[in-house]
């Protein structure tokens, strides 16, 4: 039971952080973003290249945590703003079929670019999932790096509600998700709003892929599988709420590390039974409101 | 009419004579001079599968076809080209998916008129495409993947020049009583991807151990999501289950992440593991692959390929000299493929007296040919002529040699065909069930 409750935390940190970018973009924009997988690969990319020259320089090894929240920061900050400006902006309040198909289009965009940069490429970042060393639980070994992980997750889950429900600009961030015309007449700049909120979204992309980075052998096309347990998480928690994320990512993570340890035939099903019997319930997703949005 | 007037006129009838002869003479040389023979090479050029297979086959692919082209391949192998025709390679990306690789191979048929395809290194894109080459009736090698489903069906225009998933996990099995000793081995327990050539690998494995071993425990089977590369859960699992021995068929990124994952956490302490296609992670991890792992490279290929093989060390020479590297598994396997295809084509231009056969002499003379590559001697003998059989091998891993740069084999022990392959007549899994009736093991 250990082990499950365990390996259930540790995949609905990095769930959590794959995720919960995803949430806080649709929330506030209201566009589903397809491409936030390709965010997560760059983040996984960005990463593997610094921390494998940081290392190749010879230079203090745990330093590599600190480089894997440089790699995300340069992804959100060079693709949120260019995204949201050269793409999303134009498809606001759009149909939504048009909207997937616009960020499906940028998916294939992105995907493209990494087979253009990497085609052939694998990087294995190895040194921050063995640099702080292990402990064991009920015999089994795990890494420190599992707990830093962990870390991770909740410390940006808790800065992000922070953020959106104590600081001036998160209100704001409130009042745009909530009403837009309303919040555009009280003079609430949207474009620094949305500008914003889609760079939160795609650092928590890169973050999620940086993070992943140690663990995977990072190669074009690594996030596929990755992204469609995100939109799973996303879909049982609820679109929009962090708090949707995180149980969300707890519920699959859980599920997942159950099947694998009791019943492996199921494994791959696990995930999917979840979202199906969640929906059954809650169409809505576990934490959203069918007429008010919240994030 | 004037002389010189008569003169001009046979000048110019002369001239028209004499140019009309050279065309013609022309003509004629082009019509004589061998057509060049194109091939469509599939391999993944990117994604998962591509720095450890797709790229290693397809560099081995433009290694053979230039030195081929040059008549610079040791004999039997030292006609230019084949047979005298220059051989043309158009590269196609496997990856995107089984109907992705079925729309690009359409397109290789119709568009690009290629004469024969050479690819495949996904069960599951061999699978898909199976009745697809049937239906275009193309000569067609897959040349790496491995279920052993592919000729489940009859194939009339399918070849597949290596051996299936069934050497590999039958030569895993006995290996590993070998060394560790029956009584030793109380326990196993499986890791494989999620789809035909992860189930077949470990069924394959559990009932050859069952068989071999029978007081052996399985303790779980596990069957990731192809690609999922997040495996702390099973290897949470894997190490509580404490199995002696943890058979696994990973391959590319997905091998790659789990041994990331798993070497910091004792997994290759924690139970025996045997990988059945290590030979493409042991130029990746180098030193830092740990010491007593089972490792196979998918036959005797790679880091087992026979050392006293003229051709492999011709074939290991030329490809250090063009790309730095030790050649692994994939690239024997296109070798394979591609000298599979040589020796037929000679084969049918002598046997059907012809500079230029037909491609159903072609295909007659690959079915149940024996030939010469840089693994030893492969023979179609099985799915009526369309399936190689070929050995195995498999070592341990044993530390790192840094003077030749790369990881040490022991303990390598070499299988022949005649001790994996069921005889003819037989389902693999009877004659796995019924105790192997035939086999010759060391």
């Amino acid at each position: 039971m250990i082990l499950i409750i365990v390996d259930g935390i540790v995949k609905a940190s990095w769930l959590f952080l794959l995720s919960v970018g995803l949430s806080i973009v649709y929330g506030v924009l209201r566009i589903l973003n397809l491409a936030h997988g390709s965010l997560y690969a760059l983040g996984g990319f960005v990463a593997a290249i610094l921390v494998t020259d940081w290392v190749e320089h010879g230079r203090w090894e745990e330093g590599t945590f600190l480089i894997l929240f440089v790699a995300a920061a340069l992804v959100g900050l060079a693709s949120g703003p260019v995204i949201e400006r050269g793409a999303l902006q134009w498809i606001y309040g759009r149909d939504q079929a048009l909207q997937l198909l616009a960020t499906y289009a940028l998916f294939l965009i992105l995907e493209g670019l990494q087979i253009a940069l990497w085609s052939s490429e694998s990087f294995q970042t190895y040194v921050p999932f063995s640099v702080l060393g292990n402990f064991a639980l009920a015999g089994v070994i795990y890494p420190w790096y599992y707990a830093i992980l962990l870390g991770t997750a909740v410390t940006a889950g808790l800065i992000l509600w922070a953020f959106l429900n104590r600081s001036r600009f998160g209100r704001l961030i409130a009042a745009v998700t909530y009403d837009r015309e309303i919040s555009r007449a009280l003079g609430i700049n949207l474009r620094v709003v949305y500008v914003i909120t889609f760079t939160i979204g795609a650092f928590l992309a890169g973050l999620g892929g940086a993070m992943s980075a140690p663990m995977v052998s990072v190669v074009p096309g690594f996030a596929v599988d990755a992204t469609v347990a995100a939109f799973a998480v996303v879909v049982i928690g609820g679109l929009g709420s962090i708090g949707g994320a995180a149980v969300g990512a707890l519920v699959v993570g859980v599920a997942q590390a159950w099947a694998v340890h009791e019943a492996p035939d199921i494994e791959v099903f696990a995930i999917y039974l979840v979202m199906t019997s969640v929906l059954l319930i809650r169409p809505q997703g576990l934490f959203a409101r069918e007429a008010v949005r919240r994030i | 009419m004037t002389i010189s007037r008569k003169m001009t006129a046979l000048a110019a009838a002369l001239a028209v004579a004499l140019g009309s002869a050279t065309y013609a003479a022309a003509t004629l040389k082009r019509a004589d001079a061998p057509q060049p023979i194109r091939i469509g090479i599939v391999s993944f050029l990117t994604g998962a599968a591509a720095a450890p297979f797709g790229i290693p086959a397809q560099d081995a692919a433009k290694l053979l076809i230039d030195r081929l082209n040059k008549g610079k391949v040791p004999a039997p192998y030292n006609i230019r080209g084949f047979g005298g025709h220059r051989l043309q390679a158009v590269y196609v990306d496997e990856a995107g998916g089984a109907s992705q690789a079925v729309s690009n191979y359409r397109q290789l048929v119709q568009s690009q008129n290629v004469d024969l395809v050479i690819g495949y290194i996904s069960s599951g894109d061999c699978l898909a495409l199976a009745p697809v080459v049937e239906e275009l009736k193309k000569f067609t090698i897959f040349f790496d993947c491995g279920t052993s489903s592919l000729f489940q069906k009859p194939l009339a225009y399918g070849f597949r020049t290596a051996g299936d998933q069934a050497n590999d996990a039958i030569a895993a099995a006995r290996y590993v009583l070998t060394v560790k000793g029956k009584s030793n081995v109380q326990s196993i327990a499986g890791i494989n991807q999620n789809y035909a050539w992860g189930q077949d690998n470990w069924k394959t494995f559990s009932e050859a151990m069952k068989v071999l071993n029978p007081d052996v425990d399985v303790k779980s089977s596990l069957f990731p999501t192809l690609f999922s590369g997040q495996y702390s859960t099973e290897i949470s699992r894997i190490l509580s289950d404490q199995a002696t021995v943890t058979y696994s068929s990973f391959w590319g990124g997905d091998l790659d992440s789990l041994l990331q994952q798993g070497i910091p956490r004792g997994l290759g302490q924690a139970t025996q593991l045997i990988l059945s296609t290590a030979d493409t992670a042991l130029p990746e991890f180098g030193s830092r692959f740990p010491a007593g792992i089972i490792v196979g490279a998918r036959g005797p290929h790679g880091a087992l390929a026979p050392e006293d093989n003229a051709l492999n060390q011709w074939f290991v020479g030329e490809y250090q000299k063009a790309y730095g590297k030790v050649p692994v598994y994939p690239a024997y396997h296109m070798a394979q493929a591609i000298l599979g295809a040589k020796a037929s084509y000679e084969l049918a231009m002598k046997k059907f007296k012809t500079a230029s056969p037909t491609e159903k002499q072609w295909r007659a003379k690959l079915r149940g040919l024996t030939f010469d590559t840089p693994s030893g001697k492969i023979s179609m003998t099985r799915a009526l002529g369309h399936q190689a059989i070929e050995g195995s091998a498999y070592g341990i891993s044993d530390g790192y040699d840094a003077k030749l740069g790369r990881v040490k084999l022991t303990k390598v022990i070499r299988y022949s065909p005649k001790c994996l392959t069921a005889p003819p007549g037989f389902f693999l899994y009877d004659w796995i069930a019924r105790g192997f009736p035939g086999a010759t093991c060391p």
